[in-house]
């Protein structure tokens, strides 16, 4: 495969370098709201939404930026941008599914610190993708989040009906499922290359 | 809601960032980075050294600002505030130490996400004296780098048999790759919360079976 073509970039995204458990990205949520199936997963479709959103606006961003010579001023206007695509996503689900908007709670703001998305608005502009390339890479990592933290949940729910040591619960057993899918994921690398 | 600061600094304004809210091992903020960087000592100890300068600093900025930024656009004006001394500590790395600069990676701007600072900025830099921020941030921006080097160090030690770049064992050594690769850092933050939690109750029994004992 093509490391350029599209469909390698979104394999690369989903599977090998994914962005959860490869690279690190967006682990509060992953961490915080994989409790439950239920809300995992909306959790995860509307972060590849945001992912979408911010990811189109950074490459129009980045256009701007590079014709009138402006780099330095591109974190804050990349942050500015996502934390306007946050507020829009939060007042749409506020309007239309109010039950998933209170179950979310305070991670549906906390999308805008969520370094999944800022991370890929950075890592397409070093990668110097055109436009499809990136809105694939977009839907990519969203993909990529949400299979990580519906996995996560699925075992987390199996999970709280097991006979687990006191000492272990909670957060450090949450970690370590987080080291055992990660080591999973690293069989996909045989896939293709690094990055 | 009284607005009167409180402004007495006291040892603990310093020290709970230490370690009885230490941002890491306790309060389980700014996770990405520290399990993205910690794969060398020395790369934690920078990156925990740029998280500290950007907390110091926004921090310090907000405090001072604190009775001019309006309520409702008060995240984005922090949001902002940071990016910028992001965006120099950034030009700063790059300036210093190419090497480094590669090594961390996206992992610098990426600062500006890190939940701390924006969490440290909206309960503590909002509501305090410039002074008392400074202190506070000092202390929770240490309580991070030390966090950062406690993954670092064991990573390091296992995954390449070295440490700070020095090799400590020799050529017999065979290297527990697995360390330095993701899977590592999330086990070793697991290992570290789990010997933390099993301290924490192992003395809360202690102190049980004394009261018991002394009711008896």
């Amino acid at each position: 495969m093509q490391p350029d073509s599209l469909s390698f970039i979104f394999l690369n995204a989903v599977l090998i370098n994914n962005f959860v458990l490869a690279l690190f990205l967006g682990l509060c949520p992953f961490l915080g709201v994989s409790g439950k199936l239920d809300t995992a997963f909306p959790m995860g479709l509307a972060t590849m939404f945001v992912m979408l959103v911010s990811s189109t606006c950074a490459y129009g961003i980045n256009l701007v930026l590079n014709h009138f010579d402006i780099q330095f001023l591109r974190l804050i206007s990349y942050i500015a941008v996502i934390a306007s695509a946050v507020q829009l996503v939060e007042m749409t689900m506020k309007k239309f599914t109010p039950a998933l908007f209170r179950a979310l709670g305070i991670f549906l703001p906390l999308i805008t610190t969520n370094c999944a998305i800022l991370g890929l608005a950075l890592f397409q502009t070093f990668k110097e993708y055109n436009f499809l390339q990136s809105l694939v890479y977009a839907i990519g990592a969203g993909v990529g989040f949400t299979l990580a933290i519906v996995l996560m949940a699925g075992l987390r729910e199996k999970l709280s009906l097991a006979n687990v040591p006191g000492a272990v619960q909670g957060a450090a057993l949450s970690l370590m499922l987080g080291g055992m899918l990660s080591l999973a994921f690293m069989g996909f690398a045989g896939l293709g290359g690094s990055h | 809601m009284s607005r009167k600061p409180k402004t007495e600094i006291t040892w603990d304004t310093f020290a709970e960032g230490l370690w009885r809210e230490n941002p890491v091992f306790v309060m389980l903020l700014g996770m990405c980075p520290v399990l993205a960087v910690s794969n060398t000592a020395m790369n934690s100890l920078a990156m925990g050294l740029a998280t500290t300068f950007v907390l110091l600093t926004s921090g310090a900025l907000i405090s001072i600002l604190r009775n001019f930024i309006p309520k409702q656009v008060r995240i984005a004006t922090y949001i902002v505030i940071i990016a910028t001394f992001v965006t120099i500590v950034d030009y700063t790395i790059q300036a210093i130490s190419l090497d480094l600069y590669n090594a961390l990676g996206a992992f610098i701007q990426l600062i500006v996400v890190n939940c701390i600072i924006l969490g440290r900025a909206e309960a503590f830099a909002s509501k305090n004296t410039l002074a008392r921020t400074v202190v506070n941030a000092t202390g929770m921006g240490l309580g991070f780098t030390l966090a950062l080097l406690c993954i670092g160090v064991v990573r390091e030690v296992l995954g390449a048999g070295a440490l700070f770049g020095i090799d400590l064992f020799g050529p017999s050594f065979e290297p527990w790759v697995v360390m330095i690769l993701p899977p590592g850092g999330f086990i070793i933050l697991g290992m570290w919360l789990l010997i933390f939690e099993y301290v924490r109750r192992s003395r809360a029994d202690a102190a049980k079976s004394e009261e018991v004992k002394h009711a008896a």
